[in-house]
């Protein structure tokens, strides 16, 4: 027979495990080797004379180039944006009850994921050729190189975004459909107030991502001859023959806009990751405000 | 305000497989029936399809004498739009195992949504109401929290409140507490012991047999896609008849 004990807990604590850390010799020699890597490869790039970084200096808010920076990023976000909206028609679409309707979608994103955007643009551009006229317009008049790039992007973009929005659509948890339907909301309300705010958290990592593509992506609109940034800068080095410091502005610049693009990414993400696993991480101003308030205090 | 819930030999199948093979149940306005059975006896499916979340293949189910998913002119049955099943819906309340709050919405929002979109009540109105049925079940200054932020009793309360701020006619409860700890159960079968007191007609599946014995009407046990033992908790829990009734009953007690 076992009799009930009653613990006591009066001990004292024992004291903190204090330890001599493992050495890492190996970690070490590879530190020292990628530093000594690294320093090469910049030393070059600053000490080549090839790279000539008072031209870039000179060019990189030459009024040519930013009038094209302006243009690639219009285009990226009308594209986006375009391409978001359809592609979550298209991702509704696939996921409807009518066969019609998802066959519709899954025959769009295969034929525009299934083919190169170039190719795709070419033909947008080349339009006029199969339709001379649109409405009652002249086409070649109608459809610009422009217009043509923002059909193809929109358009392409659209089937990489259905993807996507289909995904986060399919990985929020059915109980909650089950428990709008049951309330009595509509369709169309259940689907964009209760799945699609809980499927942008699955749906904005993926899209920033997307987005970051859709920016550097653009610059293949300059075939078609449209004055994007990259166009930009082979106007001028085709006049003055300084080919790598154009592109080396062309390079700086898109390097600035994708790192630009992570800030609107993690405030969406703090958005739509309200009610979520307990406290957010602050935003850069919020730890400021809390700063200046805690020395003020 | 309250009303009763008739199933008329109902059928259902998932593809080739037949879940439920008959099922016969009567419900009095005002009363309280508890349904148990066996895991995969067809419980959670046949609550679903009195609010027409699944469609029966044949049998007839009335809510407040007005058959449920259809519309009968003459001998022929004309499927309901989906409005019109909408607002069928809105007269039928449920809850569920894992309480489906909306985890984007705070404790009020979840409330407020379906009051205020699918019966087109006024903001203002609707947070009232909203307020009442939150204090109603204990939780009244948790109203801004988001579900997250709540135990599993707590949000379990809130989704019965959720439901109650429709007015409903008939609640359906599928397992309320089948997903809490131990010690948060006793929160929830309080408010609802309130409810059956204050004369909602509910339908109740359930593994607590204390409950159904002190609150139900009516105990009815499912085996195999049909109800086959019905009548006061203390005839089937104490006296089962059938068999099957008498095997499950030794297994949970
Ligand atoms: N959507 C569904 N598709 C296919 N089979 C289902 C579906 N829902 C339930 N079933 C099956 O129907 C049977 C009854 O399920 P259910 O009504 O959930 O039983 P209970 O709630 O009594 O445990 C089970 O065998 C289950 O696998
Ligand atoms: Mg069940």
């Amino acid at each position: 027979m076992s009799t009930v004990q009653i613990v006591e807990h009066d001990r004292e604590r024992p004291p903190a495990i204090r330890a001599v850390p493992v050495r890492r010799p190996g970690r070490w020699i590879a530190t020292g080797l990628a530093v000594a890597v690294v320093a090469v490869i910049v030393y070059s790039v600053v000490t080549n004379p090839a790279f000539q970084w008072d031209v870039v200096g000179r060019y990189f808010t030459a009024e040519a180039v930013l009038n094209g920076l302006v243009n690639t990023l219009w285009l990226t976000a009308v594209a986006l944006v375009g391409g978001f909206l359809l592609g979550t028609l298209l991702a509704v679409m696939r996921l409807s009850g009518s066969p019609v309707l998802a066959m519709i979608s899954r025959l769009y994103v295969w034929f525009f994921r299934s083919t190169p955007l170039m190719v795709q643009l070419l033909f947008w551009y080349n339009i006029s050729l199969l339709y001379p006229r649109l409405f009652g317009f002249d086409t070649r008049n109608l459809i610009s190189g422009l217009m043509a790039a923002v059909i193809g992007l929109v358009l392409y973009e659209a089937a990489q975004a259905a993807e996507i929005v289909r995904a986060g659509i399919l990985s929020v948890d059915p109980g909650q459909r089950e428990a709008a339907n049951a309330l009595g909301l509509s369709r169309t309300r259940v689907i964009w107030r209760i799945v699609l705010p809980q499927a942008m958290r699955a749906i904005v990592p993926p899209m920033g991502n997307q987005t970051i593509g859709l920016l550097k992506g653009t610059a293949i609109v300059s075939t078609i001859a449209v004055h994007d940034l990259l166009f930009a800068v082979q106007l001028i080095y085709n006049q003055n023959y300084q080919i790598v410091p154009l592109l080396l502005v062309a390079t700086l610049w898109y390097m600035i806009l994708t790192t630009l693009l992570g800030i609107p990414q993690y405030y969406l993400e703090r958005h739509y990751a309200k009610g979520t696993d307990g406290e957010m991480p602050p935003t850069p101003a919020q730890r400021l405000r809390r700063r200046f308030a805690g020395g003020a205090r | 305000m309250t009303a009763g819930v008739s199933v008329r030999d109902v059928h259902k199948s998932f593809g080739p497989v037949p879940v439920l093979n008959g099922v016969d149940l009567d419900v009095t306005p005002g009363s309280v029936t508890c349904l148990i059975g066996p895991s995969g006896s067809g419980k959670s499916t046949l609550l679903r399809c009195v609010n027409h979340l699944e469609k029966i293949d044949a049998g007839e189910i009335l809510v407040d004498g007005e058959l449920v998913g259809y519309r009968q002119v003459g001998d022929r049955l004309y499927e309901l739009s989906a409005k019109a099943i909408a607002r069928q819906r809105a007269s039928i309340g449920m809850v569920f195992q894992n309480f489906n709050l909306f985890p984007h919405m705070t404790v009020l929002e979840n409330i407020v949504e379906a009051p205020v979109h699918a019966l087109r009540m006024s903001r203002v109105q609707a947070v009232a109401a909203a307020r009442a049925r939150l204090a109603q079940v204990g939780l009244a200054e948790r109203e801004s929290a988001y579900p997250r932020q709540l135990s599993g009793g707590q949000q379990q309360r809130v989704a019965i409140a959720r439901a109650l701020a429709m007015r409903p006619k008939v609640m359906l409860f599928d397992e309320p507490t089948s997903a809490l700890d131990p010690e948060l159960v006793g929160e929830v079968l309080v408010v609802m012991r309130d409810l059956a007191r204050d004369g909602m007609t509910m339908i109740v599946v359930t593994h607590e047999m204390g409950f159904a014995r002190e609150v139900a009407d009516q105990v009815a046990f499912m085996y195999d896609g049909a109800i086959i033992e019905a009548g006061p908790p203390a005839e089937v829990l104490n006296h089962p008849r059938h068999p099957r009734t008498a095997e499950f009953m030794m297994k949970v007690l």
